[in-house]
């Protein structure tokens, strides 16, 4: 299916929204994960705003398609695309991190549209199997989608859950890959290296797709293939800017759990406009 | 002639009964489902049954996903790798999402026997215990086996329930099972022995010798750990010369501990702890185990004697 110029913009323009809450949230917190959650804003705000079938008014509804955000620190994220698209009240935002919010420094059910607590690496996927399970059991037509960080999936649950999704056959599971290339010590290729990973992917029985993780129409185009492959589960490997759209957090790693102090957050939020 | 069984027997069995009540309860394994007697589920209900091979972790946090689709999920393994290996994926999954998911595992405590100390899990009710939302119950035979799963099966939480490898001789006359309320099995005020799991059945035999000496012991089994019942144990404080705790476990952090916190809160009184003494497990036959580290009848006498002293 090809989007039009203008249906390409309107996306961007939302991803650049998500991108302001992420920046004037993680300001007035004063911590938390600034360039992981920009990152795979564009792959997730896509998700949200045009493919993932659910209703904001009913987080609840039995049909609608289960996400799961397991590099849960990336929440500020999250919690920016369920605000835009109505789950809660957007000054909820302006509350994260503090002592009684809805919105903890890594997910829970607090949240309206959070359906599991994330924030300990490497358990997601398994997660997202879990659900995907459940619907062949209720034969259930709702598909799972699930963001992974990459240095995320040096956790060995990871590829335990990638095997048994390929065992079960989970065609109705899509996994999301932000592939940044950095992690809190340092590039992934000094501190771990993960290549060669679609290979890794396949070889555990996935269909993989790589994609520029900026780019919306090739965003869009693997959410579709993913729909249509049949008989295993899906990831789509995005390759990523950490801290993207915010240049002077651009592929800097000291922005993965530092937040921006005030003049950082001025700053940021005028590129952003 | 005393009834013996194996408590997991009784689980597989009380699975399928519950399957056939229940289309959304789901059980999974890891490559233990002939030991844990999944399998019996497995063969009845094959599209709600989930093999994960030798990966305890997965199984655990797929089992978090399920829950989240209203699933009530039963996950089994030995009782080492089901609280050991996945205890992360317990606390930050299991139990903090405070999800329908029932944690039963066999294989526990020290008559594992002969396949050795990496099997046998000294250490579980204490892993559980520590976390929150978590309920703890050790069935101390077959018969209260069935009742737990059942009561674990129709109330919401996490729960975790640890069951043995061996036949258990059958506890009669226990009275109503109810979660958090301890069962006074024997009645007597010179002294109270609390036990779980198998150790029932050792308190049961050195209730015997003592009363044959004169000694009257009040026997609880004390089968629900969190919560636990704090009455029982503190109308035993007060109305005895003191406690004999019981277990198939390390004395660190289990029901013994459980014990000693309520005791030394509110009743101070002494606490003797019949259980594995930092120490790890062994090679051996069932029967010699529980001599070598001193959890027979024998034992649990003279900590009773040395109470009333």
């Amino acid at each position: 299916m090809q989007y039009t110029a203008a249906q390409i913009k309107e996306l961007e323009l939302k991803a650049k929204q998500v991108r302001r809450l992420i920046i004037e949230m993680l300001g007035k917190a004063c911590s938390g994960h600034p360039g992981g959650s920009l990152s795979a804003t564009d792959l997730i705000s896509v998700l949200f705003f045009s493919v993932m079938r659910h209703n904001p008014q009913d987080p609840g509804w039995p049909q609608r398609d289960r996400f799961h955000m397991s590099k849960g620190h990336c929440c500020p994220l999250w919690y920016a695309v369920l605000a835009q698209t109505g789950y809660f009240p957007k000054d909820k935002l302006w509350t994260l991190r503090q002592l009684g919010s809805i919105l903890q420094g890594h997910p829970d059910r607090r949240a309206p549209g959070v359906e599991v607590a994330s924030g300990s690496l490497g358990q997601g996927l398994s997660v997202a199997l879990g659900m995907s399970l459940a619907a062949k059991i209720d034969k259930k037509d709702y598909r799972v989608y699930c963001l992974m960080g990459d240095g995320e999936i040096q956790e060995g649950n990871i590829w335990e859950a990638a095997m048994a999704a390929s065992h079960y056959k989970c065609d109705n599971l899509c996994g999301i890959l932000d592939y940044n290339g950095f992690q809190i010590d340092g590039k992934t290729r000094e501190i771990m290296n993960l290549e060669p990973l679609k290979d890794k992917w396949e070889a555990f029985g996935w269909h993989a797709i790589n994609i520029d993780g900026h780019n919306m129409q090739q965003i869009l185009a693997a959410y579709e293939e993913a729909k249509e492959i049949k008989g295993r589960p899906s990831i789509i490997i995005a390759r990523t800017i950490k801290g993207k759209g915010v240049s002077f957090m651009e592929n800097v790693v000291d922005f993965h759990g530092c937040a921006p102090n005030k003049e950082e957050t001025e700053r940021a939020l005028r590129e952003l406009e | 002639m005393t009834e013996m069984l194996y408590q997991r027997d009784v689980y597989g069995n009380t699975l399928v009964e519950l399957g056939k009540q229940n289309k959304d309860l789901v059980v999974l394994d890891a490559d233990l489902s002939s030991s844990t007697r999944t399998r019996l589920f497995a063969k009845e209900f094959p599209e709600r049954f989930f093999n994960f091979g030798v990966a305890e972790q997965n199984m655990m946090a797929t089992s978090v996903g399920l829950a989240s689709c209203g699933k009530i999920v039963f996950v089994s393994s030995f009782a080492i790798f089901a609280t050991g290996r996945a205890w992360e994926q317990i606390r930050n999954g299991v139990a903090y999402n405070n999800f329908n998911i029932k944690i039963v595992a066999s294989h526990a405590g020290i008559t594992v026997g002969p396949d050795g100390s990496s099997h046998q899990a000294l250490e579980d009710i204490s892993l559980m215990r520590v976390i929150p939302n978590m309920n703890i119950i050790v069935p101390c035979d077959g018969p209260q086996t069935r009742q737990a799963v059942l009561a674990a099966a129709e109330t919401p939480g996490p729960f975790y329930i640890r069951l043995g490898r061996v036949k258990y001789a059958t506890i009669e006359n226990k009275g109503e099972f109810k979660i958090g309320k301890a069962q006074v099995l024997v009645e007597g005020n010179d002294l109270a022995i609390i036990a779980c799991g198998m150790m029932v059945s050792e308190a049961q035999s050195a209730v015997k010798i003592l009363l044959a000496q004169g000694v009257k012991a009040r026997l609880i089994n004390m089968h629900t750990i969190k919560p636990l019942d704090r009455d029982c144990v503190l109308e035993a404080a007060r109305e005895t010369k003191g406690i004999v705790v019981c277990e198939e476990h390390t004395v660190i952090g289990g029901l013994a501990s459980s014990i000693d916190e309520v005791v030394s809160e509110h009743f101070p009184t002494k606490v003797m702890r019949i259980g594995v003494r930092d120490r790890f497990g062994q090679s051996g036959e069932p029967q010699d185990l529980l001599k070598e580290y001193n959890l027979t009848s024998k034992d649990i006498e003279k900590a009773a004697l040395a109470i009333i002293a």
